[in-house]
């Protein structure tokens, strides 16, 4: 009776893909989703589980939308819902997202007491005084002398990186890793153009700057250029 | 107009109210109008330091809450001719007897007939301290070349940016001991200046005159041999916009050329 179809089943190495048309009201694809997918079940029923990828297209679905395709895959007896995809994102969440992977300059001396906070990256050009607290969602560059706290990788991130021209924190955090300064630190020690990492011993390692490209080949964003 | 300087330092015992006797002396030398503020409400020492206790009849909280006027309670320093007043902090009350705009009120009052209103502010960053910072056109940090008195410093100008209508503050390094300074023991001038990065405004030598002149009431800056007292001058030519060269601290040579030098005023 339908013209189109608004639901579309192929079969891929990885299992199975959903195609849903994403002109249709939401109501009919569920129905329409549901009916295919009963049919289908019926002639393989001694199969092994089969995965299902979802695209959606140009479709927004809401967070309970999601949970009830997957959940309508799922009551399904031999198939396990993976993954859904959407070409939509939110404003919100095109927001946070680059606010996550964006780097924020900032330029002021962090006192004693003071917090600076960002969801990304985090370029400082100044110091960071005894008392002082710095912490980014992403990675932590310090342009000047970091002597007081620095939290990197602050939502879970074990990847993020500390670096500073002169690395003599008080305290250092990667995600959920901790390491403070030795309790006698040696005044000759220069300290100058560091890094910090989390090493494969769940370790904040302290090392040469260089060492990061080797070590973090994802710091480089650039694309092209000469 | 003149104008309000706050003398602060988060950390007690480093010498706010002697610097901020002797600024206020200072300036009252070089014939500025000055009116010295005592915030420490409970804990008041200035008119200690400046030999005026005896003559207190109103303070600062009676003029807050109206039992008197403004110039009821201004302590004149008999030492210059109409240039130099006090105005004592209530040692009865505490320091929430006093309200950050009431306090900025009496300060923009005062600076209509002062050249300088110099704030001496309690320790700490609490209300007192609130109330010393809420009037005040410029800061001055005093600190010791300790490493406790910087950190608290240094928190003190982080607080001090925060705040709106205050310039940048100014770095007073007090106490400081040259041998210390020269053998590493204790942090020197350069180390102090770059970790806090804001202006120095003169740097004090330790000097056991100044201890001595203040037990007698009589701030250092009245006499004109001692180093400290030179300093404090040096301060205040500072604020006054001259430029004068940081002082030398050690007095390594005292032969005849120092000695010519000394002679002409030239330290």
């Amino acid at each position: 009776m339908k013209k189109t179809q608004n639901v579309l089943i192929k079969g891929t190495k990885s299992g199975l893909t959903l195609h849903l048309d994403d002109m249709c009201s939401y109501d009919e694809l569920k129905k329409e989703l549901d009916a295919k997918l009963t049919e289908n079940s019926r002639s393989h029923e001694d199969t092994p589980l089969i995965t299902v990828n979802v695209q959606v297209g140009n479709r927004y679905l809401t967070e309970e939308q999601k949970e009830e395709l997957s959940q309508l895959i799922r009551k399904k007896k031999n198939l396990v819902g993976d993954s859904i995809h959407s070409n939509v994102l939110t404003y919100e969440e095109a927001e946070k997202s680059k606010e996550e992977t964006e780097i924020v300059s900032v330029s002021r001396i962090i006192r004693s007491g003071q917090v600076l906070e960002v969801p990304g990256d985090l370029l400082l050009i100044g110091d960071v005084n005894p008392g002082g607290t710095v912490v980014a969602g992403g990675n932590i560059f310090v342009m000047g002398a970091l002597k007081g706290m620095a939290h990197a990788g602050c939502k879970g991130n074990t990847s993020a990186v500390i670096a500073a021209s002169i690395m003599k924190p008080s305290q250092l955090r990667i995600s959920h890793c901790l390491n403070r300064a030795p309790d006698m630190m040696q005044d000759d020690d220069r300290r100058e153009m560091e890094c910090a990492y989390i090493d494969e011993n769940e370790q904040i390692v302290i090392d040469r700057l260089q060492v990061l490209m080797h070590l973090r080949p994802n710091l480089t964003r650039l694309e092209g250029g000469r | 107009m003149g104008e309000a300087i706050v003398v602060t330092s988060g950390k007690g015992g480093v010498g706010k109210t002697t610097t901020s006797a002797n600024i206020g002396t200072a300036l009252a030398l070089q014939g500025k109008r000055v009116c010295l503020v005592d915030t420490d409400i409970g804990l008041r020492n200035l008119d200690v330091v400046m030999g005026l206790e005896n003559r207190i009849i109103y303070d600062l909280v009676d003029v807050v809450e109206g039992r008197c006027k403004v110039h009821q309670a201004l302590v004149k320093d008999k030492r210059f001719d109409d240039l130099l007043y006090l105005l004592p902090a209530a040692q009865t009350a505490d320091k929430t007897a006093v309200q950050p705009e009431q306090m900025k009120k009496l300060v923009d009052d005062l600076k209509q007939e002062y050249d300088y209103i110099i704030i001496d502010c309690p320790a700490g960053i609490e209300q007192g301290y609130k109330n010393a910072v809420a009037g005040a056109d410029r800061a001055i940090v005093v600190t010791t070349p300790e490493v406790s008195a910087v950190r608290d410093a240094d928190r003190v100008i982080g607080l001090l940016e925060k705040e709106e209508g205050i310039e940048p503050p100014r770095l007073v390094i007090n106490r400081i001991r040259s041998h210390m300074m020269k053998n590493g023991d204790m942090l020197d001038v350069d180390e102090v200046t770059t970790h806090l990065s804001i202006d120095l405004i003169g740097i004090v030598a330790d000097d056991d005159e100044v201890i001595k002149a203040s037990n007698h009431g009589e701030p250092i800056a009245h006499n004109p041999n001692s180093k400290a007292s030179i300093a404090y001058r040096n301060i205040a030519r500072r604020i006054l916009g001259e430029s004068v060269p940081l002082q030398q601290l050690e007095d390594q040579n005292s032969g005849m050329f120092s000695k010519i030098k000394k002679f002409f005023g030239v330290k």
